[in-house]
């Protein structure tokens, strides 16, 4: 079937100056342009965010969830990354 | 080498209750349902602005006009939603609009029946968003995530539908003689199709229990049926009107309402495409597509046109 729709993209919301942008969802586009007048209309109608990304889909490389385990394994056995590793003196207080 | 055993870790999630997403594995059938289940959903939220659209034009006042549009405009963003939800599962918006415009796919029986009068509006606001938000919430929770995420927007915006539609209604039953018989005629006709939304009885339901093991649903037909007739029934008292259904009655016993099923023969024959509307709104869906397709021609070559210009500077 021909595609009569265009491109899939990401959208992503920053609800207020400062904040993360945030994944929210994705649409139909041909453009940019129409991408993020398509993401206000679509995720924005009622003043969810104040500035938006939109993203093609395809330019998004994901991790695989087969390899969660081995991808991410090498940070499990680095405790002394947290500071609840090491020792405080209770007499120095707060550090 | 350690191989993974893939059924176990897509069972080991619905039993954490944890969720599925696109790119896990999963079975075949789990598929399938969810593509089934979400682009009914989708197709019903498009569908579902038809009969409403029907009086936008027609409102009787600025403000309810205002109103209505950005109603039908949010169920528009609705079927929006769920289409992107439905593709992850591995198909194309195209062919999911292809299912509709053909009738191979099904959408909602509600929407088959005609809007008549403007109580109609409030009634459909009223119970039909009524109904879809108790089935809503439930499927918040539902065991695929582009799913559940869809529902979680949708709900926050439809619980504004179910208030408009109250406020319509009020306005009629509080208003002159002829208004409050209006907004009677109209809960009359959409009481027993509203029962009908959340499907058949348990026992002849062919998808419940899939659904039901994989964690899509979480309540049965005839457990969310039960606690709409329980919310509702305070609704119609307050307004004075009285629900259609002669055997209506308290049960002490199992704190919850008595109650007449609705006509399943005639949900069937709605389903199979014989209801009061079913032509109009599959042909009024096939103009729209029609009509829209030199926009879509010409935002594609415009598209095209561009990047060239892009590309060659």
């Amino acid at each position: 079937m021909s595609d009569n729709q265009g491109p899939v993209w990401e959208v992503f919301v920053q609800k207020k100056a400062g904040q993360p942008f945030v994944h929210c969802g994705s649409l139909h586009a041909f453009d940019k342009e129409m991408a993020l007048q398509n993401a206000r209309d679509l995720y924005t109608r009622r003043s969810e965010g104040m500035s938006l990304w939109v993203v093609p889909s395809n330019a998004i490389t994901a991790s695989s969830p087969e390899d969660q385990g081995p991808f991410f394994e090498s940070a499990n056995d680095k405790v002394y990354r947290h500071p609840t590793f090491y020792q405080i003196p209770d007499a120095i207080g707060h550090m | 080498m350690e191989t993974i055993n893939f059924e176990n870790v897509f069972e080991g999630k619905l039993a954490k209750n944890e969720m599925v997403e696109p790119k896990d594995w999963m079975p075949e059938n789990y598929r399938k349902h969810l593509i089934r289940q979400i682009s009914q959903h989708a197709h019903s939220e498009i569908v579902g602005m038809l009969p409403e659209g029907n009086w936008i034009t027609r409102a009787p006042s600025l403000r309810s006009k205002i109103v209505l549009l950005a109603k039908v405009q949010d169920e528009g963003g609705h079927g929006l939603y769920l289409y992107t939800a439905a593709e992850t599962l591995g198909i194309s918006r195209d062919e999911l609009l292809d299912n509709l415009h053909t009738g191979k796919a099904k959408y909602s029986s509600i929407f088959n029946y005609p809007t008549l009068t403007w109580a109609d509006i409030g009634a459909v606001g009223w119970l039909v968003d009524g109904a879809a938000i108790m089935n809503q919430v439930m499927l918040q929770r539902a065991s695929y995530g582009p799913y559940a995420r869809a529902m979680v927007r949708i709900c926050k915006e439809e619980s504004f539908h179910q208030r408009q539609g109250f406020e319509v209604m009020t306005r009629l039953a509080f208003g002159t003689t002829e208004q409050k018989e209006m907004a009677q005629d109209a809960l009359n006709r959409w009481w027993y199709p509203t029962m009908m939304m959340f499907g058949p009885p348990d026992a002849e339901s062919p998808n419940s229990e899939n659904a039901m093991k994989w964690r899509i649903k979480r309540e049965t037909n005839d457990q969310l049926r039960q606690k709409f007739v329980n919310q509702t029934v305070p609704q119609v008292e307050y307004l004075g009107l009285t629900v259609p259904d002669a055997q209506l009655k308290w049960n002490e016993e199992k704190k919850g309402y008595d109650f007449s099923e609705p006509n399943w023969a005639e949900f069937k024959q709605i389903i199979s495409g014989n209801g009061p509307c079913n032509k109009e709104r599959l042909a009024a869906r096939n103009k729209a597509h029609h009509d829209g397709e030199w926009v879509r021609a010409a935002a594609m070559a415009h598209a095209k046109k561009k990047n060239e210009v892009y590309e060659a500077a």
